[in-house]
């Protein structure tokens, strides 16, 4: 398998409403971003990968085959992902197979959301007939996987307010994030509403539009600061399963294990300096430091609880505010995978975890059912 | 009461109106308005004055005779809201007076701003105008100044007609005569419900329906605090059902019990609506109501 590097990163900054760009516009300002990081231009990209979570969002219908020619793919392959909510991952990930594949030097995979166009809530609570889930929006459906994990670990109800407030205060940091919201504490979090109980407001993330994209390159090909791939993967299970465990999937751990074997990985908590985690309700980070195996069983509230994941912990999470602070959907996932390969290049700035060298990018979608990831690291593997 | 004798009205009122010679300046700007343009007068510094004088307000020197073509946007330096119109204005909706700064002007022109809410309006803002339509050469040419157009509404409205048809029909003629109707996969030895004709973990066929139970376990649930036209109030409580016998759980609403009473592991069982008005439908279901069993012990 060929060696592949991130070169390029762009993101525009993320807000509740874009008023001023069209969808065209909105990608083409993180695509530019990405080749000015790159020192590159459409000319010398090969390929782009379109990512974007359900048509119903925007209600335009294939949006790739009209946002083709804005990113500079007129004449050349071009294809879109769609994986839920993790499609941010797996864009990354499809675009980086056709480098190490062998396929292209340089492909551009830019993924977007632009939900101020319609309603989320709406878009994913379509009420088919003959079915009465009864579910309401994404949380909705991970509010009672959230209750099952309490349960199970008997983690303190507090826990789910600790993540809330340390994502927000690394968004503080990030110039592109979208909720700032100073002086945010505890205090604050319990006081809002409950929504999905026990999901309350400010534990939820944002609606947001946004666009981030990346530049992928071969080795040869390789401009300024490159991040380097150790490993990638991909999985799913079905959502409706007997036995399937909605708190911690298998199709998670199966994704870590092998992303971890690619990297060399034994011990993702010590070996591991910074992860970019998909979470978009603050539970979903104990929950997740489980399934990827950076603590035990029923282990992974009292990792958060001690401050570890915090940006001056020994393996922050979500540096960058995560989901929790900027939430384009489609883009949700490469953001993700960009911010890791940004920790990794020393190029995040305000919320740079010193001397990052290997980074997780992490995604997932669907009822937890879609899982990307990656690995990159500061040096070649 | 009594009008007051001592209290009279008085119009002052020059029959037909006053005329007013315009000069060779504002003339010509007035002419460009009745042809739908903007025009400013250019100053011997090279300023664009619009509305345009005879002379620079700034030196009283005369102004070149170069007219420039202007906007026709531009935008607002400062405003203020009008809440009630008066007599006279230009609109008979609140509205905006505004400076505006026209495209390529280096003056503003005083003129009212229509946005649909005082909300949008803002120093900064892109404004257009909204022409009249039989411009007479006077400054009422312009009805008004709308916001730039930034957005539309597209209406996307897809209609299908959906067939329920195979293991779901099955499962609904189930449901009809009051009765969950699973099926076991005899490879996996795991009962799902509803009833599907393939099972979703090794695709091995599921042949034979199997009658559940209308009693379960609550395994987990959300309250929900948002309103939704499926359930009866705020707040409701959406559960995880398992049916007994069942190895995969149903999501269902959860009645006669206060939201904050449901527990996992509480024994429940479907309330059905009465025979008479029973359908193919889920809705044959009210919801599950608590059996007051003892809680099942969950692993």
């Amino acid at each position: 398998m060929n060696r592949c590097a991130v070169i390029g990163v762009g993101q525009t900054h993320y807000t509740t409403r874009r008023r001023d760009v069209s969808i065209a516009g909105l990608v083409r300002e993180a695509a530019l971003r990405a080749l000015e990081d790159a020192g590159l231009t459409f000319k010398d990209i090969d390929a782009v990968v379109i990512g974007k979570a359900p048509d119903l969002f925007e209600g335009v219908m294939m949006p790739e085959a009209y946002l083709a020619d804005a990113l500079g793919a007129a004449g050349k392959p071009m294809m879109r992902v769609h994986t839920a909510g993790s499609v941010g991952g797996s864009t990354a990930l499809v675009g980086a197979s056709l480098i190490q594949g062998g396929v292209h030097d340089r492909v551009l995979v830019v993924a977007f959301e632009k939900q101020s166009e319609s309603n989320a809530t709406w878009a994913l609570s379509t009420h088919l007939p003959f079915s009465s889930s009864l579910v309401v929006g994404a949380g909705g459906y991970f509010a009672p996987h959230i209750r099952e994990y309490m349960r199970r670990s008997a983690a303190p109800d507090h826990i789910g307010t600790l993540v809330a407030v340390k994502d927000r205060l690394n968004a503080l940091k990030n110039p592109y994030a979208h909720l700032k919201i100073p002086g945010i504490d505890q205090k604050m979090v319990e006081s809002t509403p409950m929504l999905w109980e026990p999901i309350r407001y400010l534990e939820t993330c944002p609606s947001s539009d946004g666009a981030c994209a990346m530049v992928l390159s071969s080795e040869s090909a390789v401009t300024g600061t490159p991040a380097w791939v150790h490993g990638t993967a991909m999985r799913s299970e079905p959502i409706f399963r007997a036995s399937r465990d909605t708190v911690s999937p298998q199709a998670g751990k199966d994704c870590a294990a092998d992303v971890y074997r690619q990297a060399g990985i034994a011990d993702p908590r010590r070996q591991i300096d910074v992860a970019e985690t998909y979470v978009p309700f603050s539970w979903y980070e104990p929950m997740w430091l489980e399934n990827l195996g950076f603590a035990a069983e029923g282990e992974g509230w009292k990792l958060t609880e001690s401050g570890a994941t915090a940006l001056d912990g020994d393996i922050p999470w979500n540096a960058s505010g995560g989901v929790l602070s900027s939430n384009p959907i489609g883009a949700s996932g490469l953001i993700r995978f960009a911010e890791a390969a940004l920790q990794v290049r020393g190029m995040a700035g305000e919320h740079q975890v010193d001397g990052a060298r290997t980074a997780l990018g992490h995604a997932y979608g669907g009822g937890a059912q879609f899982f990307a990831m990656w690995i990159v690291g500061r040096e070649k593997l | 009461m009594p009008s007051d004798p001592l209290v009279a009205q008085h119009v002052l009122e020059f029959p037909g109106g006053y005329t007013r010679t315009t000069g060779p300046v504002i003339g010509r700007f007035l002419s460009e308005l009745r042809g739908r343009r903007i025009v400013g007068a250019r100053t011997a510094e090279g300023r664009v004055l619009v509305p345009p004088l005879e002379y620079d307000p700034a030196t009283g020197e005369p102004v070149t005779g170069e007219y420039v073509e202007v906007g026709p946007a531009g935008t607002v330096t400062a405003w203020a809201w009008v809440h009630e119109p008066l007599d006279g204005h230009p609109l008979d909706r609140p509205f905006a007076w505004a400076l505006i700064k026209l495209d390529g002007a280096d003056t503003a022109l005083v003129h009212a701003v229509c946005p649909e809410h005082p909300k949008a309006m803002e120093a900064g803002m892109r404004v257009w105008p909204i022409w009249r339509d039989q411009p007479t050469g006077h400054i009422t040419d312009i009805s008004y100044f709308a916001p730039e157009v930034t957005k539309i509404v597209s209406n996307v409205r897809s209609e299908y007609r959906l067939q329920a048809g195979g293991a779901l029909r099955v499962f609904f003629e189930g449901i009809q005569r009051g009765v969950f109707l699973g099926g076991r996969c005899d490879q996996c030895d795991k009962v799902y419900v509803p009833y599907r004709a393939a099972c979703p973990e090794c695709g091995g066929v599921i042949p034979e329906t199997r009658e559940l139970p209308d009693t379960g376990t609550i395994t987990t649930f959300a309250i929900n605090n948002l309103p939704d036209p499926r359930a009866p109030q705020v707040p409701f409580v959406s559960a995880y059902i398992l049916l007994d016998h069942a190895d995969i759980p149903m999501i269902a609403l959860i009645g006669d019990v206060p939201a904050h009473e449901v527990r996992q592991g509480m024994r429940v069982k479907a309330v059905w609506v009465p025979e008479s008005e029973r359908t193919a439908s889920m809705a044959n279901i009210r919801w599950f109501a608590p059996t007051g069993e003892p809680d099942v012990e969950l692993s």
